[in-house]
């Protein structure tokens, strides 16, 4: 193990951390953007959209993300549809996790008990201010884990992207791995850069969910 | 006291093939307060949440001051401002306090005035002994405190007609007393029609006029309280008074 070696990397790492951050930022957002058109649209059951998204959750959560984003980067061309590497990648994971936040935000409201619906329309609320009101903060609330559990997982999945040769912190190390040989460093700096993004947030994710949990709602 | 608030006519209720609801037939009269008694499964919470349409009836017609209703959604949420509902598990709404749980109905649903709204929100919450707690959370209530809260809640709309279901049922016994309180102030002084599911034998003895006694999905007596308590017609009657203890 060389220091000097490390160090000389760094540069090129400090790159490749950008952009995997970057991607996750922009990826995790639009995740989020698509799971709740998807958990919504399937909530008020909007006849036509909810079984479009109901197909799409499914092809999409049983599919890899490594084969999405083959079908993005090689296929999609021979259709004439071209995207830029990163654009594949940005797509990819939203197609990706898009699925998996609209479950996410559907267990919550799920999770929102029958006696809770009940008592609100005892009250005269209407299905729009039932939701408003009462499913969907106290549903929002529910999804917090799920949704915490989704975004390290979306942060993690973008290692992927270096098989369509979008320079991320991945890429970067089995770049330099490929050019210099010294495996034992750069795998090093890899775990050391993946820990610096993933620890502190799964920490800060998980005072986020005690806090709704015994924050503003619950028992 | 001869106006009809609420006259079911041979309502039934099936779940899939189970008949659950045999032939309901009864009224209840401006300012009557009826209870309905029975043993568990008797189907006494599916017939009174037919009332307000949290179940569905397949046969059968239920009037309501008069207007036979429609059993559709859209009517029964209009409905409900006028007969109201407290449950067994009172569920407030978590996420907002005492206040805004009084609040929705009146100014979200009847788009009240919030001012006047809170006013009167406030003066139901003294009169069930609760000014201190309209900013606290439902976590924050007891059992008896929460579910007088949910029948302040109720009374926010200004209902016409108050369906109790079970209210002291998952109550602690030293918070029973209190709640049974709130709702025969409401029997007596504010003449509330309503239609009462009660495990407390006490209570129903005192505060019905008249008693439905349900078994088996059908309405077995319907007399006046004090004929049902002090000479009940049926066997099955008789073997549910020996069982209750009271």
């Amino acid at each position: 193990m060389s220091w000097a070696i490390i160090q000389q990397s760094l540069p090129m790492f400090g790159k490749g951390f950008e952009l995997t951050l970057w991607l996750s930022f922009v990826g995790i957002i639009g995740s989020i953007v698509v799971g709740l058109i998807c958990s919504l649209v399937q909530y008020f059951r909007v006849p036509v959209f909810r079984q479009i998204a109901s197909v799409y959750v499914e092809i999409s959560r049983n599919t890899p993300l490594l084969i999405q984003l083959f079908f993005l980067y090689y296929a999609f061309p021979v259709l004439g549809i071209k995207f830029g590497a990163q654009l594949c990648g940005i797509i990819g994971l939203i197609f990706l996790g898009g699925s998996y936040m609209a479950e996410g935000f559907t267990g919550g409201f799920n999770g929102v008990s029958k006696s809770q619906v009940e008592s609100g329309k005892a009250i005269g609320l209407s299905r729009w201010q039932l939701a408003r009101y009462v499913v969907f903060p106290q549903g929002f609330s529910l999804s917090v884990p799920a949704m915490a559990a989704n975004v390290i997982f979306l942060i993690k999945e973008t290692s992927i992207f270096t098989v369509i040769a979008i320079p991320e912190l991945t890429n970067t190390a089995l770049d330099l791995i490929g050019m210099y040989y010294r495996s034992n460093e750069y795998l090093f700096v890899l775990v050391i850069a993946y820990a610096i993004i993933l620890v502190p947030l799964s920490i800060i994710l998980t005072l986020l969910e005690k806090r709704v949990r015994y924050g503003t709602f619950g028992n | 006291m001869a106006d009809k608030v609420l006259e079911v006519a041979h309502l039934e209720k099936f779940y899939g093939k189970k008949h659950v609801l045999h032939d309901i037939n009864f009224s209840v009269d401006q300012g009557e307060v009826v209870t309905l008694l029975g043993p568990s499964g008797s189907g006494k919470s599916t017939l009174i949440r037919c009332l307000n349409g949290l179940e569905t009836y397949q046969k059968g017609t239920i009037t309501f001051e008069g207007q036979k209703i429609v059993p559709t959604e859209k009517n029964w949420q209009q409905l409900r401002q006028k007969i109201g509902m407290v449950f067994q598990s009172y569920d407030l709404f978590p996420n907002l306090t005492v206040m805004d749980n009084i609040l929705l109905g009146p100014t979200k649903v009847q788009k009240q005035d919030k001012q006047a709204a809170r006013q009167e929100a406030e003066r139901l919450l003294a009169s069930v002994e609760l000014s201190d707690y309209a900013n606290a959370y439902p976590r924050e209530l007891s059992g008896g405190q929460a579910q007088r809260v949910a029948i302040v809640r109720a009374l926010a709309l200004h209902p016409d007609f108050m369906l109790f279901d079970e209210v002291t049922a998952s109550l602690d016994p030293e918070m029973v007393r209190g709640v049974l309180n709130i709702i025969e102030g409401l029997a007596d002084q504010d003449n509330m029609t309503m239609i009462v599911v009660t495990h407390e034998m006490n209570f129903a003895k005192q505060i019905a006029d008249r008693v439905l006694f349900l078994q088996d999905g059908e309405i077995l007596e319907q007399t006046s309280s004090k004929q049902f308590f002090s000479n009940p017609q049926t066997s099955r009657a008789k073997e549910f008074l020996d069982s209750m203890d009271f």
